[in-house]
């Protein structure tokens, strides 16, 4: 067995009354890939916000549970939440550079967490552009607005930005759904080239690229976590009848 | 024609003639300064001092002292007023309180601008003793502009998508670095805009420098924040109702309302400039 970087126990949350998770269980294995997948609205990204904390931005949600990091609970109210998302990096369903040139948004994290002195900036910031294959395109033109890159450059650069931090976790919001085919290729081939460097929670709605990146595959319906194991396991034999409505394109 | 196409079109006639009607009215305004004020209207207007009584000259230091009140109250009104509307924006629970304290800065907003002059005589004339001034002047046209920049500031900062904030946070920025770094550049020019608009707001009032700092003559420019000043509407007004002859200098007080609109204008077209550009 591989070691278990998060361990989600028995997490309960709501927003308001209303419950959107339903005592979720699910052990992440360390280094590996693991996908989130399930009908739109089941709480897939609910459950990837609670692992950095985000809901606390949001008064009306309530969090029950726990959710360990390396054995330490983070929903403990004494955990310091911004050492947390520093660990734990996150890419969003939309491209969200910040309004700052392309070399900016990738030293956003390292200059206000202070990780590297002014002369390493620049290494770092090569570096992290070269990891998430951006480099060759954006080389002469790092101080331009990244705004001006277009969509599927811009979610690399979200990407060099999270990896630029040297976080132990990366959630992927279903990082592609707003790209092209051709973008969306080179960020599944992104992830995977991280594997075994950061663990890696991707949500996504999209089957092929579970099996396409996934080491591992958690189905969740209407809340609730129904079945996690193997990708291959899941696609191929899965447990649960509904999971295998879900995998088999037959739903409702 | 049906009922319906008829009534439709009286609807939209009406709308047309109520825009053609305020177009107008704009239009017969403008002409009238412009008739009346561009005989007097010159360089020589704008650079020198009003000689004999007022009745020749021109309206430099009128025009010098609207510029640095409006100056220095926006100095003092912008830190103040953008901090509060971080605050409520950005850090203020939402509850009641907060609720409490936005009605509050909103009703400020509609309390009619000679009270600002009343409340500034007794607190900065008076109570902190800054006398008739340049300063007690900009102060109280700063607090008048307060609520309208605190109002626009908010909205900017509203506007500032969720998704640019959690990019911030969930790379282990502090709230206050994600505020500092990321929204309030990307509110920078909703912010800017308001704050313009309550300059020009600020350059044009009479009633709040009244008590508080403007001179009805004044020789000098003023020499520091603690003399008198000379104002363009303050002017505007002495002109066309307390001069000894009205009709005489009505050329003159034309030609100042003139600038006075002239420097709203460029006021505006600069917010206009400043939005357009961060558009891109
Ligand atoms: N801030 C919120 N307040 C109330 N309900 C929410 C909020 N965010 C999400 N929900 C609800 O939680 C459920 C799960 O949402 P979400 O996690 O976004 O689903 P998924 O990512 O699987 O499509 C949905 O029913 C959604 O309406
Ligand atoms: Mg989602």
């Amino acid at each position: 067995m591989e070691k278990i970087k998060l361990d989600v126990q028995a997490l309960d949350l709501f927003f308001g009354k209303k419950q959107v998770l339903k005592n979720i269980h699910l052990s992440i294995p360390e280094g590996k890939i693991t996908a989130l997948i399930g009908p739109s609205g089941c709480g897939k990204s609910t459950l990837l916000r609670s692992i950095n904390r985000l809901h606390d931005l949001h008064p009306d949600a309530r969090l029950m549970g726990k959710i360990l990091l390396d054995g330490h609970n983070i929903l403990h109210r004494n955990t310091n939440v911004v050492h947390l998302r520093r660990r734990v990096g996150m890419v969003f369903q939309k491209p969200n550079p910040f309004p700052m040139s392309i070399a900016e948004n990738v030293a956003y994290g390292l200059k206000i967490n202070a990780l590297c002195s002014k002369s390493e900036m620049r290494a770092r910031v090569e570096q992290s552009l070269r990891n998430s294959f951006l480099w060759e395109e954006v080389a002469d033109d790092l101080d331009k607005s990244a705004l001006e890159l277009s969509g599927g450059q811009q979610q690399r650069l979200c990407i060099a930005r999270a990896i630029a931090v040297e976080p132990e976790v990366i959630l992927f919001d279903e990082p592609c759904s707003a790209l092209d085919p051709i973008s969306t290729a080179k960020i599944e081939e992104l992830i995977m080239g991280l594997r075994g460097k950061f663990t890696q929670v991707i949500v996504t709605h999209n089957m092929q690229q579970a099996q396409r990146v996934a080491d591992y595959t958690a189905f969740m319906y209407l809340g609730e976590l129904i079945e996690f194991g193997e990708t291959r396991q899941i696609f191929e034999k899965p447990q649960q009848e509904l999971t295998k409505n879900y995998v088999s394109g037959h739903f409702g | 024609m049906t009922k319906k196409t008829i009534s439709r079109f009286f609807g939209f006639a009406l709308l047309v003639s109520a825009t053609l009607l305020v177009l107008a009215i704009i239009g017969l305004i403008l002409f009238d300064l412009l008739a009346k004020g561009s005989s007097a209207f010159s360089w020589h207007f704008l650079t020198s001092f009003p000689q004999k009584g007022m009745t020749e000259g021109g309206i430099f230091p009128a025009i010098f002292g609207t510029t640095i009140v409006t100056l220095l109250s926006t100095a003092l009104a912008m830190p103040l007023g953008i901090g509060c509307a971080v605050y409520l924006q950005e850090y203020a629970a939402d509850n009641n309180l907060t609720r409490l304290i936005r009605a509050s800065v909103r009703n400020l907003a509609g309390v009619p601008s000679i009270v600002y002059g009343l409340f500034g005589l007794s607190i900065f004339v008076e109570g902190m003793g800054m006398g008739v001034s340049v300063l007690a002047a900009g102060c109280t046209l700063g607090l008048l502009t307060l609520p309208s920049i605190i109002a626009t500031t908010e909205e900017a900062l509203r506007n500032v998508p969720r998704l640019s904030r959690e990019g911030s946070l969930a790379l282990g920025a502090t709230p206050w670095e994600c505020v500092y770094t990321v929204v309030l550049p990307s509110a920078v020019p909703g912010i800017l805009t308001g704050l313009i608009l309550a300059l020009s707001r600020a350059a044009g009032e009479t009633a709040p420098i009244l008590f508080t700092g403007v001179a009805f003559y004044s020789r000098y420019l003023p020499g520091s924040v603690f003399d008198e000043f000379m104002a363009l509407p303050y002017h505007l007004y002495i002109l066309s109702t307390q001069h000894h002859a009205i009709e005489a200098v009505r050329p003159l007080a034309y030609a100042t309302a003139l600038t006075l609109l002239l420097l709203v204008f460029l006021l505006n077209l600069t917010a206009f400039w400043v939005r357009a550009r961060h558009k891109r």
